[in-house]
């Protein structure tokens, strides 16, 4: 269980996060989903004891971050945003020695770590700087489960690693949550947020939302449409200074509208399109995810 | 117990791998030995002269035959007359020229004295004044000689004789101060860069997210070097006795205690300096500047202390490899007891201290 209170905190008179309140149940997967320079990684450090708080309060099952930063040290399992496990050591040798300086073996918890690192075993030789990043990962994560820990804290665990490999990692957490470790994940991949079991969405230093995926979404009031067409730069450009806009964001290939009255009058929009000389005007209504959310809440 | 044992080995693993460490782990202080040994010396040997001899008489001849017969001097050519002197000091192979005034013997006896020139070529004034005094010490010992056969009333003259290094072997100057050099630079550099490279790798974080403790972490980090080191100090006292003949007159235990007390001490530096830099380029400048140059320029293992200005000798007695250089030099050398360099080993063991304190309270329990 891990509970934050009113944490603050600020480098120099930058300030990094504040006001950061949330509760993790246990065997929970809870994510921090939110862009680069959000603060997510400052919010983990102080959970893991690495840096102190300049106020509010930390519990992880229990102990406090500042005060039993020992015990905590003792029961969390922590991979950092950067791979950092020794590169001119083998897979086998890191592995190893992370299991001795938490004083057990790789036998001992190969129940836990078996289905990760079986599949980077064929390469238990290969020193692990000559990985590729999907099997840095998973060798990380091997690493920060070799001794059992109890809540396990992983800071974009998922960042420059292949779709396959990232689905695959999501998919062992879930497994790891099954056997009753609360798992603390952050992203700034929004479509991994609805892998989660409950997410905070966090911009500039402040919780904006917590709440599991799917209320989020449904907390999303206005309507959505999808546009597209063939000059989606001045589409964007025209849809910005429309009366009518609230917001508009590229998303891949289309734009997210939303309009300030609550229905979209879709003839009057395309009339409006036309005369700025757009040609094959495509309009859909859509379901907002999570990332349109995450847009509106920072608008 | 099985943690540390851990840890040690990931050390010996990193240390093991990376060539370019191992390298100058073992290469440099060979090389180094070696280098000043032979190369930055202060003595002459072989020095090519010239001679004009205006004389060509018995005694004239006796004095070359006694100069040459050194294994200081050889002779390049024989000169014909003065106008020669120029041209063969610009052709840069004879550093000294002798000229015997004519009728050498005959003034001799008859006056009592007579005239060598000595000229020598100053472009390098510290050559040319050893080379000046060796030749007149060569030539003294011959006149001595003739005094003594001539039965002269008594003369009183001056003898110098060099103790612990008879023959100004300038080797044993260099080889302790290169073991200072040595053991400063691997142990303070090696520790402080293998310090900073886990905290710019990034892997510093998850040591400290260990239950690993601060003292743990720095032990581990210092002993495989505290080995090393050890094995260069060996190294480079068996090069000095069997290279280069240096003598060890006192206690090798001594000699072998006191070289891992500076090894800790340098150990010690180099962990402080870690605790004040995140990465292993500023660490690398910082051991550079900061230990090296002032081992070499102010330890008294080139420039003698005494000749400098009071301020500069205020601020040597404050480099720890000075004293080092006395106890090394008093142990090979003069064979002394412990009891006649415990106050130096006390500044050792006091800086040693000094430096660890302070270290061990700016090591970060945190990132910050």
């Amino acid at each position: 269980m891990i509970s934050v209170q009113n944490i603050k905190k600020s480098y120099g008179d930058t300030l990094a996060v504040s006001n950061i309140n949330f509760s993790v149940e246990q065997a929970e997967l809870f994510g921090l989903i939110g862009p680069d320079g959000a603060g997510k990684t400052t919010i983990f450090r102080i959970l893991t004891s690495l840096i102190l708080p300049d106020e509010g309060k930390a519990i992880l099952n229990g102990y406090d971050v500042v005060k039993d930063y020992k015990k905590i040290r003792q029961i969390i399992g922590y991979m950092p945003g950067r791979f950092s496990l020794y590169q001119d050591l083998s897979v086998e040798e890191n592995l190893n020695f992370f299991a001795t300086v938490f004083g057990t073996t790789i036998e001992e918890n190969y129940d836990l770590i078996k289905d990760i690192y079986k599949q980077i075993e064929p390469f238990k030789k290969r020193r692990a700087g000559k990985l590729s990043g999907g099997m840095k990962q998973k060798l990380a994560l091997s690493c920060a489960l070799i001794h059992k820990p109890e809540i396990l804290v992983l800071d974009e665990p998922t960042t420059g690693v292949d779709a396959v490999s990232r689905k695959e990692f999501w998919d062992m957490l879930q497994r790891l949550k099954e056997k009753g470790i609360t798992i603390l994940v952050s992203t700034p991949y929004m479509d991994e947020a609805s892998l989660c079991d409950r997410v905070a969405l966090i911009q500039n230093g402040q919780i904006m939302q917590i709440d599991t995926p799917d209320n989020i979404v449904k907390s999303f009031k206005h309507e959505l449409i999808a546009v597209k067409t063939e000059n989606m730069h001045k589409l964007l450009h025209d849809l910005r200074n429309f009366s009518d806009t609230h917001s508009a964001f590229l998303f891949g290939q289309n734009i997210h509208y939303t309009s300030i009255n609550s229905k979209i009058n879709n003839e009057e929009l395309k009339h409006y399109l036309q005369k700025n000389n757009h040609k094959n005007i495509e309009i859909n209504k859509i379901q907002a995810n999570i990332e349109d959310c995450f847009m509106e809440l920072m608008t | 117990m099985k943690r540390f044992i851990g840890f040690l080995k990931k050390e010996f693993y990193h240390i093991f791998r990376d060539r370019r460490t191992l390298i100058i782990l073992f290469g440099m202080p060979v090389a180094q030995v070696l280098l000043f040994g032979f190369v930055i010396t202060n003595e002459i040997k072989n020095v090519k002269i010239a001679i004009l001899d205006h004389s060509k008489d018995e005694i004239t001849k006796q004095i070359t035959n006694k100069i040459l017969a050194s294994e200081y001097f050889i002779l390049d050519k024989n000169l014909s007359s003065d106008n020669e002197i120029e041209s063969i000091f610009k052709a840069g192979n004879v550093k000294e020229i002798l000229i015997f005034e004519n009728n050498f013997a005959k003034k001799l006896e008859k006056y009592g004295k007579a005239n060598i020139q000595i000229i020598t070529d100053a472009t390098d004034p510290n050559t040319a004044n050893l080379i000046v005094s060796y030749t007149s010490a060569i030539i003294l010992n011959y006149s001595n000689r003739l005094n003594v056969q001539s039965n002269v009333p008594m003369q009183i003259q001056t003898k110098t004789r060099m103790f612990y290094n008879p023959e100004l072997k300038s080797v044993f100057m260099f080889v302790p101060g290169i073991m200072a050099m040595i053991l400063m630079l691997i142990s303070a550099i090696m520790t402080s860069i293998s310090i900073t490279r886990e905290k710019e790798m990034g892997t510093m974080e998850i040591l400290l997210v260990s239950p690993l403790k601060p003292a743990q972490i720095i032990i581990g980090k210092v002993m495989p070097y505290v080995i090393l080191s050890f094995i260069n100090a060996v190294t480079i006292i068996v090069l000095g006795m069997y290279v280069f003949g240096m003598p060890v007159q006192g206690s090798i235990p001594l000699l072998l205690a006191e070289n891992v007390l500076f090894i800790l001490l340098a150990l010690s530096l180099g962990i402080l300096i870690s605790t004040t830099t995140d990465n292993q380029q500023a660490a690398m400048m910082k051991s550079m500047f900061g230990l090296l140059l002032p081992t070499i320029l102010l330890s008294g293992f080139i420039y003698p202390i005494e000749n400098m200005p009071i301020a500069l000798q205020i601020v040597a007695n404050l480099m720890p490899p000075r004293w080092f250089i006395i106890i090394i030099k008093d142990i090979m050398l003069k064979g002394t007891s412990f009891a006649f360099v415990w106050k130096e080993t006390l500044i050792l063991v006091a800086f040693t201290l000094f430096f660890l304190i302070i270290s061990i309270k700016k090591f970060q329990i945190r990132l910050e």
